[in-house]
């Protein structure tokens, strides 16, 4: 069990993921289904992205294989230098653990299970003293702002602070890439901007973020948006002026109902 | 995953569901209980078995007349008459193997002492019959070599004689009549206790087997010799010493049948042994159907545990587990089980063997193996009976594990 967690070389002209005519097919019974038809794109090093489409569009599907917890029926998925289209699940597995942080709609923190110790989940599966990663733990709820939380259980949490705390797991081992899937689907309007702010202040700091979504208004705090439809890639735009998630809560009338909820 | 770890946080998950972990670890604890109770009676049995064959004295030989062919009739041991005091000096003297040998005969009657009587049996003996069976005489004195060729007319009383005919004075010097024939009582012998058949071995007068012969059953041939064999190794050579020396004083043809019939204790020791060894396998596979049944459980509440779990699973698997790191919590935890319920079935099973040895007065014996027996058990029935569950957690796909609601 001697996993170190690796960091990904910077690919030729900061490119860090480029994926080429993807397809995945689900045997559904007798019929298949085609969720995606044939993908093209390239991510550079420190992108926010934002992959919208309706649902059945295939964007979930891409996200699974771009987050290694599916492989594609045809294509190649180079992540930096690796083929990850040809890896087995241990070594899926070990991308998943060293190189990419998830955040789930749903939080998909583990229930009675404090903060601390969801937050170093992903170091359990990893070579590492006791020490470091507590402190690496803590270090990650610091820095989502639950410095003061991190022996709270998740139902002693509102749900925006859920969500930190499964944004502070994503982070504890240091990922290049962050993928977020609907991470504010189940918050109010407030709590999605501050939790949009998160992920800017990450990209700021060089972290590349994946977010899929469907509401435009959240999409607007990433610099780059996919449209999904029918499998395919409808369009690939840069948005030129994202909204910024500070700004955006400073206009925000406060409805303070966080701390009753803790 | 480092092994602390994964032991931690197996004990967590089983915390969580308090209830459901104790019931499941009472299928291992009632299972180990079980075997380690019954165990230790059944090795009681033998034991106290083992103690009730050696109470008729180790090295035991007993020679019996008969068993003689004639024409096509074969009759069974003691049925002829053919063993003399002569035969019984002659394995004394000429048989190498053979420590003592006391001549036997038998009668019974009624004794009477006073105003009380009493039926019992009247054993004729030579002066180192105590020797043989390892018996003694626990107070009063033993009859002498004199007594033995005078036919003198002494007797020494078994316990319960002891105790029905001289219920309030000593017997020691007084006189019993047998069959008419008065004894002066010279000795009680010491108690001995039941045998192997449930005889009670004190209820017995020792008499000179001469007095015996000639003052009581009126015939010159003896019922039995007992022979005690100089070593428990050597029973088998003096055996074959007296089979030799019989054949050749009976003057018996080469391919004719013996004569006589030479009984040893260890055959009776090993049929008993036997016997109890299979009441104690009996009563540990009665117990351990129900460590199997335990096992069971485990691996159905495991069962339950990964379905209920799935998601846990998609999630530790989203961060990095790898499906070799599902299969081994899952299976530590039902290892755990296994072993928590086994440590306190010990304490249960040792703990009742205790209780029924004190209550019932039954004697238990708990071996260390039958510890390390139920212990490697349930160690395997948690290891058998959690690889199941645990392998259908690391299979998982981890979308399907993460979407499971």
């Amino acid at each position: 069990m001697t996993r170190q967690p690796a960091t990904i070389p910077p690919g030729s002209n900061g490119v860090l993921i480029r994926i080429d005519h993807l397809t995945k097919v689900y045997p559904l019974g007798e019929v298949e289904v085609h969720a995606l038809r044939g993908v093209s794109v390239e991510i550079r090093n420190g992108e926010f992205l934002a992959i919208m489409g309706a649902s059945g569009s295939g964007k979930s599907t891409f996200m699974n294989i771009l987050g290694c917890l599916d492989k594609p029926t045809k294509g190649s998925y180079l992540l930096g230098d690796i083929d990850v289209s040809k890896l087995s699940r241990d070594e899926l597995a070990h991308i998943r653990n060293t190189k990419i942080g998830f955040v789930f709609q749903g939080f998909n923190l583990l229930s009675r299970t404090s903060a601390i110790e969801n937050a170093e989940l992903p170091l359990l599966y990893c070579t590492m003293s006791n020490k470091e990663r507590k402190d690496r733990a803590v270090a990650a709820l610091h820095r989502v702002g639950l410095g003061d939380r991190i022996h709270h259980f998740p139902n002693q949490l509102s749900g925006g602070q859920q969500q930190r705390v499964a944004i502070a797991r994503a982070l504890v081992n240091d990922p290049r890439i962050v993928l977020a899937d609907e991470p504010t689907g189940n918050l109010d309007s407030r709590t999605s901007v501050e939790v949009m702010g998160i992920f800017q202040e990450l990209n700021n700091h060089g972290i590349t973020v994946i977010l899929v979504t469907h509401e435009p208004d959240i999409a607007q705090f990433a610099k780059r948006h996919i449209v999904f439809r029918d499998g395919k890639i409808r369009s690939d735009k840069a948005n030129t002026a994202p909204r910024i998630a500070a700004d955006v809560l400073k206009e925000m009338p406060v409805i303070d109902d966080e701390e009753d909820a803790a | 995953m480092k092994m602390l770890n994964i032991v931690r946080s197996a004990f967590r998950a089983l915390r969580r569901n308090k209830m459901r972990s104790f019931l499941t670890m009472l299928g291992i604890i009632i299972g180990v209980g079980a075997v380690i109770a019954m165990l230790a009676i059944g090795q009681g049995a033998e034991y106290s078995v083992k103690q009730q064959i050696s109470s008729l004295g180790t090295n035991v030989l007993i020679v019996f007349p008969g068993s003689q062919q004639t024409g096509g009739l074969r009759m069974g041991a003691g049925t002829v008459t053919t063993l003399t005091e002569e035969d019984a000096w002659a394995i004394q003297k000429e048989c190498p193997a053979v420590a003592f040998v006391s001549p036997g005969a038998r009668s019974g009657g009624q004794v009477i002492a006073g105003n009380l009587n009493w039926g019992t049996s009247i054993e004729g003996t030579g002066a180192d019959y105590l020797e043989i069976r390892s018996w003694a005489v626990e107070y009063g004195e033993f009859y002498s070599e004199q007594d033995i060729k005078a036919a003198a007319k002494v007797c020494i009383l078994g316990k319960t004689v002891a105790d029905a005919l001289f219920p309030e004075s000593t017997p020691v010097g007084q006189n019993v009549r047998i069959r008419n024939v008065p004894f002066k009582v010279l000795g009680v012998l010491s108690k001995k206790g039941q045998n192997a058949m449930g005889m009670d071995q004190d209820d017995i007068i020792l008499a000179p087997y001469t007095t015996v012969l000639r003052r009581l059953s009126h015939s010159p041939y003896l019922r039995q010799v007992l022979v005690s064999a100089t070593s428990p190794s050597s029973i088998g050579a003096a055996q074959t010493q007296i089979t030799e020396l019989l054949r050749m004083r009976h003057k018996i043809a080469p391919y004719d049948a013996d004569d006589f019939t030479i009984r040893n204790q260890s055959d009776l020791a090993a049929t008993a042994t036997a016997t109890t060894g299979i009441l104690t396998i009996l009563l540990a596979s009665i117990a351990s159907v129900s460590l199997l049944v335990g096992g069971i459980g485990i691996m159905n509440i495991m069962l339950v545990s990964v379905t209920e779990r799935t998601r846990e699973i998609g999630i530790r698997m989203s961060v990095g587990a790898r499906g070799r790191d599902i299969l081994t919590q899952f299976l530590i935890e039902a290892l755990v089980l296994s072993l928590l319920g086994g440590i306190i079935g010990i304490l249960l099973g040792v703990g009742g063997s205790v209780a029924i040895s004190a209550f019932a007065k039954w004697p238990t014996i708990i071996t260390v193996f039958s510890i390390l027996l139920s212990f490697g058990f349930s160690i395997a029935i948690g290891i058998f009976f959690g690889f199941y569950p645990a392998r259908k957690a690391a299979l998982l796909n981890p979308i399907d594990a993460l979407r499971y609601e």
